[in-house]
């Protein structure tokens, strides 16, 4: 492949909403584990 | 006559790219031994890459080959690896403070840049997979690049570890440029809280049915890594926890190194998209430094508490060399400044984050 050839910049633009979702859906998953883990360590340390 | 040229027969057949690639293979095993460069992954590497780019070698198309398809094109062998790893890390640091985990999502950022990035040059498969290089975890690299079916594997690999290899060169002047000296300065006391049992041994299961139920791409990854978390925490299997952490370990390792090699033959790796992917492999290092450092200080902006931002760095992953540096850097700064169970916790919160970003960048192209 070519890479120079097939140079485009528009594809940086393109891929701006996944960079979006993708981090929106780790802080997600991080924020219910963090809540998750507080819950069981105020439960189990009673 | 005849039987002499036999003899010669076979050295007419090398090209220079296969010299090329012998030499790369002896610069990764010098890297490994006088450098301690990654040794365990990189010195098999080196030598599989002598291996497979000799002419007419029976390694290439034989055992290496063989252990490709067995440990890498299904994934086995970075599985197998995770629970190795799982079993290493103690998420102690981490569930006494579980916010520190903020951090380690912050710092991913680095994926999704270079996945935009990299979209620019190369078709959207290839992009995503060499953006993972930016978690900065070598399995996770490898189980994703293979799974998405990239050309690029062998590049990848080398890239991934390579950076992880140099972690202490690259973070430093990225977190120096990013912080002021009062800001390094900023003294987080440790409070020893006390992590029940139960806690610890709830921790990898409840990690692996939230994050599976929302990336379940992310499943067989967090599902490995977590599983030998719980064989370390849950008291009753103290040989296997030792037997994950050692043989195991590294036994795929061994592995895992001499099969990378047979994709590291001369007609896939020696292009120039190879010096453009160890470029980018740089920027989502850089990247995923900057996101964490920055993260950091914008939380300082809403907190009354403020949080060293060095501290954010250590959220690559890269474990646990990431959250050494940052507790060297405190300390070369205010010798008092002991950082090391933030820096920790939040390393492991990043190893963490990195296989759920891998989960997510399968979702998002796998299939």
């Amino acid at each position: 492949m070519d890479i120079f050839t097939n140079f485009n910049p528009a594809g940086f633009v393109e891929c701006l909403p996944r960079m979006g979702i993708g981090m929106l859906v780790i802080f997600v998953v991080i924020g219910l584990i963090i809540l998750t883990t507080m819950l069981i360590n105020w439960f189990f340390s009673k | 006559m005849d039987n002499f040229a036999i003899l010669y027969e076979n050295l007419l057949k090398f090209q220079w790219q296969d010299i090329v690639m012998i030499l790369l293979g002896c610069l990764l095993i010098f890297l490994a031994i006088k450098k301690e460069m990654e040794p365990s992954l990189l010195l098999p590497m080196g030598l599989g890459t002598i291996l497979v780019n000799i002419p007419g070698s029976t390694a290439l198309v034989g055992p290496i080959q063989e252990l490709y398809n067995a440990g890498i094109a299904n994934e086995l062998f970075p599985l197998l690896l995770f629970i190795g790893i799982g079993a290493m890390i103690d998420f102690g640091p981490l569930l006494t403070n579980p916010k520190l985990m903020l951090f380690g999502a912050a710092a991913q950022f680095g994926i999704f840049f270079t996945l935009c990035m990299a979209r620019m040059f190369f078709p959207e498969i290839d992009a995503a997979s060499i953006a993972i290089i930016g978690a900065a975890d070598g399995p996770t690299s490898i189980a994703v690049a293979n799974t998405l079916g990239s050309q690029y594997v062998g590049a990848i690999t080398v890239a991934a570890y390579s950076y992880m290899a140099l972690v202490p060169i690259i973070q430093p002047p990225v977190i120096k440029a990013l912080t002021t000296k009062k800001e390094r300065m900023i003294r987080m006391p440790y409070e020893q809280k006390s992590v029940s049992k139960t806690t610890r041994i709830m921790f990898p299961i409840i990690i692996t049915v939230v994050a599976s139920a929302i990336v379940p791409d992310a499943t067989a990854l967090i599902g490995f890594l977590m599983f030998g978390n719980l064989i370390r925490e849950c008291g009753v299997l103290n040989s296997l926890s030792d037997t994950a952490q050692n043989v195991l370990a590294n036994l795929i390792t061994i592995f895992l190194g001499i099969s990378v090699s047979f994709n590291m033959v001369a007609d896939k790796f020696l292009k120039v998209d190879t010096l453009l992917i160890m470029g980018l492999g740089l920027i989502a290092f850089i990247v995923d430094t900057a996101g964490g450092v920055l993260f950091a200080k914008l939380i300082n902006v809403f907190s009354k508490k403020k949080i060293n931002p060095m501290i954010g760095a250590a959220g690559i992953s890269a474990f646990p060399m990431s959250g050494r540096i940052v507790h060297k850097m405190g300390l070369a700064e205010d010798p008092q400044n002991h950082l090391l169970m933030h820096s920790i916790g939040v390393n492991v919160s990043g190893q963490i984050a990195s296989v759920i970003a891998g989960g997510i960048i399968l979702s998002m192209f796998g299939g």
